[in-house]
């Protein structure tokens, strides 16, 4: 599994990210371990510093909870996964708009572009 | 505990100021990139808390204490050239750490050449100046030390190697020893630093931490140095 952090965007942000796209993915199960600090941090290669201080912010935000002596667990809450996949959707989509705005290109043309493109897939 | 701390540390080589007035403090738990260009004192600092150099003025703290035996048993240093005898095979020269350092593990240091496919009976003199390097670096990072210093470590390591070298590193210091890397390849290692100092013309420009640079500044360690010490 690749990582690919950038080097000029916070590296814990982009851990964060990876991890909160993974738990909405089903690649880690609500209720699943997540691997140790130092097996995650040698796995991205990045500071096991960095990774605990993802880990905490994921802890922090209820989505990652730890239990003292046995390790982290992805949380069995699976209504907030639901609001995070949501949450990110929208701002995709969001970002998206922006680009496309970007290109001088309106709401309904670019409706209008995503409905094309999809129908092109499916053919 | 602070685990080293300089305290205005200034060195004079003749008339020539080499570093002047260098004050940080380095707690366990932290790779720090120490960068800078060539010339600016990285190597002299580094032999300073090896205890190699004797400061002009100014003092050196290792775990609370001065500079001496106590500092050299807790500090594992990779030069930026070669000690070693080039007539030796590896498992003598690992035998021979073996008898020096009380915390050097003999397994780990086996473990790691069989990773990096190098032959435990191979003599020095035969090997590459990559793979030369690679040993020392296993060598130094076999030991338990607090404080791990590595003076370019992968400056003559294939690409490839220097991925399994960081790794290296990462998966076999203990979480409370720190490490402090000098090196040029900024880009190559600064994802697993999580502090940098800056050092020029024999001053600390900046001591700070690498994800506070990519937050106010938007840029990756290695664009600050390229935009800090253009030429």
């Amino acid at each position: 599994m690749s990582w690919n952090l950038d080097s000029d965007r916070p590296i814990f942000l982009q851990i964060i990210q990876k991890i909160q796209t993974d738990i909405i993915s089903g690649f880690y199960q609500p209720g699943d371990k997540l691997p140790s600090v130092r097996e995650l941090a040698s796995e991205a290669s990045v500071n096991p510093n960095t990774m605990q201080k993802a880990l905490s912010e994921l802890e922090r935000t209820g989505l990652v909870y730890s239990q003292r002596t046995s390790g982290r667990f992805i949380t069995e809450d699976h209504k907030m996964i639901q609001h995070l996949k949501s949450e990110l959707a929208q701002k995709i989509i969001e970002e998206f708009l922006e680009h496309m705005s970007q290109l001088g290109i309106q709401r309904e043309e670019a409706i209008a572009l995503i409905t094309e493109t999809i129908k092109g897939e499916t053919k | 505990m602070t685990l080293l701390e300089c305290k205005h540390l200034t060195k004079k080589f003749g008339k020539r100021n080499v570093l002047s007035d260098i004050s940080l403090q380095v707690n366990g738990g932290h790779i720090i990139g120490l960068l800078g260009p060539n010339g600016s004192g990285k190597t002299t600092l580094i032999k300073l808390i090896c205890g190699l150099l004797t400061p002009t003025s100014g003092e050196i703290y290792v775990n609370e204490m001065p500079i001496g035996t106590s500092s050299k048993k807790v500090i594992s240093y990779l030069p930026d050239h070669s000690y070693l005898n080039d007539w030796m095979r590896v498992r003598d020269i690992i035998d021979y750490f073996e008898d020096f350092y009380e915390d050097f593990e003999s397994i780990r240091a086996y473990d790691m050449l069989a990773k990096l496919k190098i032959n435990p009976s191979d003599k020095l003199k035969t090997m590459s100046k990559g793979t030369k390097e690679k040993v020392q670096l296993i060598l130094v990072m076999s030991r338990r030390a607090d404080l791990y210093i590595l003076d370019e470590p992968i400056a003559g390591v294939d690409p490839a190697a220097r991925d399994y070298i960081l790794d290296t590193i990462l998966s076999n210091y203990d979480e409370n020893a720190s490490i402090l890397i000098s090196t040029h390849l900024i880009s190559d290692i600064e994802n697993i630093l999580d502090q940098v100092i800056f050092l020029q013309n024999g001053v600390i420009r900046l001591h700070t931490f690498v994800d506070d640079i990519r937050q106010k500044e938007q840029k990756s360690v290695d664009a600050l140095f390229r935009e800090v010490f253009k030429c």
